[in-house]
């Protein structure tokens, strides 16, 4: 048997064969002829959006899908070009990737990292997908990104926020625009302490699994570093929903900062039970309780209600920033849809288009040249300010925005105002940083 | 033949010319044209067919044949895989140490519950089995995290030391699972006209491995032990009455079991080298329930049957979105292609889960026996026509009333 | 100390959420012997009851608000529910402040009849079919509730206060001599407590003191010789069957302002309320309220920081180990009957 990876699909689907019939079978191609995975020979190219659209987390999903949607009609050259025509790179004219018109499939990430895996496998062996995208957790973001570089296929991480998406589980094969928690904290700890003074002593709660782990190690070690004192750090399972045995104990404990390391559904049970238990409203060694989140999604703080009024937390991205990026994104996204785009569906957006754009550079879709083209690569008017793709882990490294839940929000998506928009160079770290500590990048793979 | 009566080795026969021309039959439309999207003959699509197959005749050999509903066999494909994985990251790729292992730690895993499970029966003892998997699986999540990888799954890495194979590809990467040499991604593929065929290396040792099993299976459902099997079902109480012990039958036919879905995990790892948490979820064991009762409880091919429908949803169903919807009903006047797409909308893509319950209640009340019931309804139907044609003269010699 | 009586607290806030799903599960697993996967969904159905009348008491109409602008710049449109203009400002805010309270009054026929057309419509044709079959069209049609609820609500948990008059907590231990902010404990879930307690204690008077609880008991015992007597059991059976899902729902209703309801809410307590009826005893309503309170109170000591420390992921595991301990050292759970779901 021959030894290939590679599905002769983009061939069959532009018809160039497909006139061979059935008088003379290709008996067992072999099809070493295409230098790497699913190499595009036809007029298009297509890409695999591996969206959660089942599960808690289907909302965030949908968003991503209307970015990606977004994305490929920009790509394409219809609607009004969104961040293309603000983005620094001019690479990209609008005809499709290399003169390909981009395609797409969609699939159920389930957001679990076996569902993923198979849903992202049926796009790269059934429909002959040259790069895979999209996902809202890390278990997913880091499953996937293996998958790919067995694969032979670039994968362009959609939200994951672990460090070990670019720590130790790197791959050279996937990028991560997201931010990460190292960022978080970094971003965080100077705030907080502006805001709430050097001298309090915190109390996390910590989802019990690797997102959380990393997380929880950031903001301790950035707070501590400012004269913070960790009280203690509580493990709470993944599948609670009634934080309130966890949130009861915190006022014994003597602290006055509890910090909710939390992510979507849990994030909103925990902060909207810590809100019942009045613990805002509460005075601990002479000042005022607070409760920090150090990742804010606004789609899921929408679902904690009035909860979030005054809480401190990160973002990556939000749509009432005023740079010309931002604002021609959220012009296009809202015009297109009726309403602002999410966290996440901007880093989706911004990923199909980078993706786009280094292919468009290197001069071709081989996974090995869209890695060199985008490592190292620096770019602007994607609305984080100056951008740079870390070639020692595939990180990008921007501007973190801190942000606290808006008093008086004007509607049902203004629920976040930016407090300050962090420096980069401020949440830079060294590729060897503790908390990226073991794995390795590896070579790019081109499959085949 | 190979021990089987006649019946029996037919069904093997089917099994196997259906399993070893799956290629053909999943892929029965041409590459590019709209229904190409049904099209479920992708290797990773059909390991998985069979994989979950395995487990499923696992599970029936439990289930079927005792009665005993165990609500936590997730918990052993899932330490199936664990173990599968460990063996790629310490000692080689090649997966037969890996299944080996796999399969063992799971039959170990399985005796410890059962041993302990077992001294319950009906509801009760599916409670204990669910108590068992629920706690295996929240361990394996959180606090276990540096022996199972936690979330994001143990995976492979460069610097695993694989003593008896190699750590790093000479292109810098990790190996993939093989046996001896032979890749399991590794494919061939036929083009006939517009359609392409492919046929899968991992696809093929699961089928095999599938096959080997569903006779294992075949002969265990005709053997005394099977019969004993089925006498715990229809009465326990009156088999303890005649003096006989009936649970070391019992706890034989759950580590059994287990060992099956020991080998599906330990397949599944070998096919796709990462083992995550959810395998051990309890919907995890309720979909391979699922999947029995769906395909048919009790009967040799129907897991199997069930297993391929659920996991025909998953991955089909599930990728349909609105652009191809219209292209689908491109054809029709406008507002109606916008009609039809917004009827069919809600039961594709992100929607696959209604027409997965819906199709669940549809069976159940209307084919109360399971899939493998429509199947001998249809084949009931096609017989009596054929013989009422073939008797038309019959008809009329009743006299008009 | 404090910390023990806040975890007893706690526990008996969080058992009642159990207890009162598990007394409806009960209902229908334990005495109909029908192994309801659907139970879950019903919960789920009862607070998406909240969600909707909210969403009823808010419907609103478009008012342009030229000084502001939305996020695309264009002027802001302000939604004013019709409330406000059918008894103006003042008594519809308090209308739907109190829109959690008030949804009992709306869950309340809504879950009877879906609980009864449930029966009639599906289930009655289950009771004499294996517990397999019961099990996969239970949970199909789980399936099936919940996509229904995630295409019109969406997948984010919708937020759904209680009335202003229930936020924030009192100070418990002031009251029992401790130092202010020992023991806090949340209006809300003072007020959850109660309510569990009253709903039991009307089912079991339901079922212990009329003559149609009486003969339901009796039926539950042996439905062929009430059957003989020339009783009509089956309808009794579907009137509990609505009651059991009046119950869940209700349960779910006044669960919305402790967390925020989604649409996979039901299955993430349906595994929980199994465990608790048979830990409970299968066929013991008193015994699937007691097991509700037990295993709730046991999981927030298990939360306590110094226990997890003893013994890692203790937290994780709690429910299940007791469960197991439970089930093996007392055959029939903690008050099951002999006979019961045993064949």
């Amino acid at each position: 048997m021959t030894k290939s990876h590679v599905t002769r699909r983009g061939i069959l689907k532009s018809g160039t064969v497909a006139g061979a019939g059935l008088a003379v079978p290709t008996i067992f191609s072999a099809t070493d002829a295409s230098a790497f995975t699913n190499e595009p020979t036809g007029d298009s190219v297509v890409l695999g959006f591996n969206v959660p659209q089942t599960g808690p987390y289907a909302d965030e999903g949908a968003d991503e899908l209307r970015a990606y949607e977004l994305a490929v009609e920009h790509l394409n050259g219809e609607g009004d070009g969104g961040m293309m025509s603000t983005f620094s790179s001019k690479a990209l004219s609008g005809n499709g990737i290399l003169g390909k018109k981009v395609t797409y499939v969609t699939g159920d990430t389930q957001t679990k990292s076996d569902a993923a895996r198979a849903s992202a496998k049926s796009m790269i062996e059934k429909d002959g997908a040259i790069m895979i995208t999209g996902g809202s957790s890390s278990g997913v973001a880091v499953a996937v990104q293996a998958l790919c570089q067995e694969a032979g296929i670039i994968f362009m991480a959609g939200l994951t926020h672990s460090n070990d998406t670019t720590g130790k589980d790197k791959r050279a094969n996937g990028f991560r625009h997201f931010f990460n928690s190292y960022m978080s904290g970094a971003a965080l700890a100077p705030v907080l302490s502006a805001a709430y003074g050097n001298d309090r002593k915190a109390y996390h709660l910590t989802a019990d699994y690797n997102w959380g782990y990393t997380t929880e190690e950031a903001i301790t070690s950035s707070t501590e570093a400012l004269g913070w004192e960790t009280v203690n750090a509580v493990k709470t399972p993944l599948t609670e929903t009634d934080f309130s045995a966890y949130i009861a104990p915190v006022l014994q404990s003597g602290a006055d900062v509890l910090v909710l390391n939390h992510y979507g559904g849990n994030m909103v049970n925990s902060l909207t039970n810590a809100v019942q238990f009045g613990l805002r409203d509460k005075q601990v060694n002479g000042k005022n309780f607070e409760v920090v989140v150090p990742l804010y999604s606004r789609l899921m703080a929408k679902g904690a209600g009035a909860n979030v009024k005054g809480i401190f937390g990160s973002t990556n991205w939000h749509w009432s920033l005023s740079d010309a990026g931002s604002q021609a994104f959220v012009k296009s996204f809202g015009t297109k849809y009726g309403f602002p785009p999410s966290q996440a569906a901007h880093t989706c957006y911004v990923q199909a288009i980078l993706y786009a754009d280094a292919v468009q550079r290197a001069g071709s879709f081989n996974p090995c040249a869209v890695v060199e083209a985008l490592e190292g690569f620096e770019f602007d008017g994607m609305g984080n300010g100056p951008t740079l793709y870390r070639a020692d882990d595939h990180q990008c490294f921007k501007d973190v925005l801190v942000v606290k839940g808006k008093e008086n929000p004007s509607s049902e998506f203004d629920l976040l105002e930016i407090v300050e928009v962090t420096p980069v160079d401020q949440v830079i770290y060294p590729p060897d940083h503790p908390q990226f500590a073991g794995g390795a990048l590896g070579t790019c793979n081109p499959g085949a | 033949m190979f021990g089987l009566t006649k019946t029996d080795f037919n069904l093997l026969l089917i099994i196997a010319i259906l399993v070893l021309l799956a290629p053909f039959l999943l892929n029965p439309f041409p590459e590019g044209s709209k229904l190409a999207q049904f099209n479920g003959g992708y290797p990773d699509l059909m390991q998985r067919f069979v994989i979950f197959g395995i487990f499923a005749i696992g599970f029936n050999i439990l289930f079927g044949l005792t009665g005993y509903l165990s609500f936590g066999h997730a918990a052993f494909l899932g330490v199936g895989s664990y173990s599968a994985v460990w063996m790629f990251k310490l000692l080689s790729m090649n997966i037969i140490p890996a299944i080996l292992l796999a399969v063992i730690v799971a039959g170990i895993f399985a005796l410890v519950i059962g041993y302990v499970s077992l001294r319950r029966s009906g509801i009760y003892f599916s409670i204990l089995t669910l108590a068992f998997a629920q706690m295996s699986f929240a361990l394996a999540y959180s606090v276990l995290t540096p022996i199972t990888g936690g979330e994001t799954g143990l995976q492979l890495a460069l610097d695993d030391p694989r003593v008896l194979g190699i750590q790093v590809t000479e292109q810098g990467n990790i190996p993939v699972p093989s046996l001896f040499g032979l890749e399991m991604r590794s494919s061939a593929e036929l083009a006939l006209g517009p359609w392409l065929f492919t046929f899968n290396v991992g696809y093929y040792v699961c089928a095999l491995i599938m096959m080997a099993s569903f006779y294992l299976a075949i002969r265990i459902f005709r053997s005394p032990f099977g019969m004993m099997l089925r006498a715990i079902k229809s009465n326990q109480q009156r088999l303890n009455y005649t003096g006989l012990n009936s649970r070391p039958y019992t706890l034989a036919a759950f580590v059994i079991s287990g060992m099956y879905a020991g080998l599906a995990g330990g397949l599944m790892a070998s096919m796709d080298p990462l083992a995550g948490a959810e395998r051990m979820f309890w919907t995890a064991s309720g979909e391979v329930v699922l999947m029995t009762i769906l395909g048919g409880a009790g009967t040799l091919i129907g897991p199997v049957l069930g297993a391929g429908m659920i996991k025909y949803m998953e991955n089909i169903i599930s990728k349909i979105n609105s652009a191809i919807l219209h292209e689908w009903f491109y054809w029709l006047p406008a507002g109606l292609e916008d009609f039809m797409v917004a009827v069919v909308y809600p039961f594709i893509g992100k929607g696959w889960h209604l027409t997965l319950g819906i199709i669940f209640m549809a069976v159940v009340i209307f084919l109360p026996g399971g899939l493998v019931e429509g199947g001998q309804r249809l084949l009931n139907l096609i017989r009596r026509r054929k013989s009422s044609s073939a008797e038309p003269a019959k008809d009329n010699l009743t006299p008009p009333a | 100390m404090d910390a023990i009586i806040l975890q007893i607290m706690n526990g008996l806030d969080k058992g009642s959420a159990y207890a009162l799903i598990a007394l409806g599960l009960t209902l229908i697993f334990g005495t109909l012997g029908v192994v309801n996967f659907a139970h879950g969904a019903l919960f789920m159905i009862g607070a998406f009851c909240a969600v909707t009348l909210s969403r009823l008491l808010t419907l609103s109409h478009e008012v342009i608000d030229e000084t502001r602008t939305d996020f695309l710049g264009n002027p802001l449109k302000v939604d004013v529910p019709y409330l406000y203009d059918f008894f103006g400002t003042d008594v519809g805010n308090v209308l739907i402040d109190w829109s959690v309270p008030l949804s009992i009054i709306f869950a309340f026929p809504i879950m009877i009849a879906f609980g009864v057309i449930m029966e009639r419509g599906l289930i009655k044709h289950f009771y004499k079919r294996p517990h397999a079959d019961q099990i996969l069209v239970t949970f199909g049609l789980a399936i099936v509730l919940q996509e229904v609820i995630k295409y019109f609500f969406g997948a984010n948990p919708i937020p759904t206060p209680a009335p202003a008059a229930f936020v924030g907590s009192f100070d418990f231990g002031a009251l029992l001599g401790f130092n202010a902010n020992q023991i806090i404990y949340p209006y809300w879930r003072l007020v959850y407590f109660l309510f569990a307690i009253i709903v039991i204690g009307v089912v079991f008077a339901f079922l212990h003191l009329t003559t149609f609880g009486m003969v339901v008991r009796a039926g539950m015992a042996d439905r062929e010789t009430v059957g003989l007597l020339g009783i009509n059991i089956d309808r009794r059976f579907t009137i509990m069957f609505g009651l059991a899902a009046a119950v869940a729902g209700l349960a779910g209703v006044m669960y919305t302002p402790i967390n925020s309801p989604n649409y996979h809410m039901g299955m993430d307590f349906l595994v929980l309320s199994f465990v608790v009826v048979v830990v409970g005893g299968m066929g013991s309503l008193s015994g699937a309220v007691l097991a509700g309170f037990l295993l709730g109170i046991l999981q927030s000591f298990a939360s306590m920081a110094i226990v997890i420390e003893m013994i890692p992921g203790i937290n994780q595991v709690i429910i299940y180990l007791v469960a197991i301990i439970i089930l093996l050292t007392r055959p029939r759970g903690l008050m099951g009957k002999k006979g019961v779901m045993e064949e």
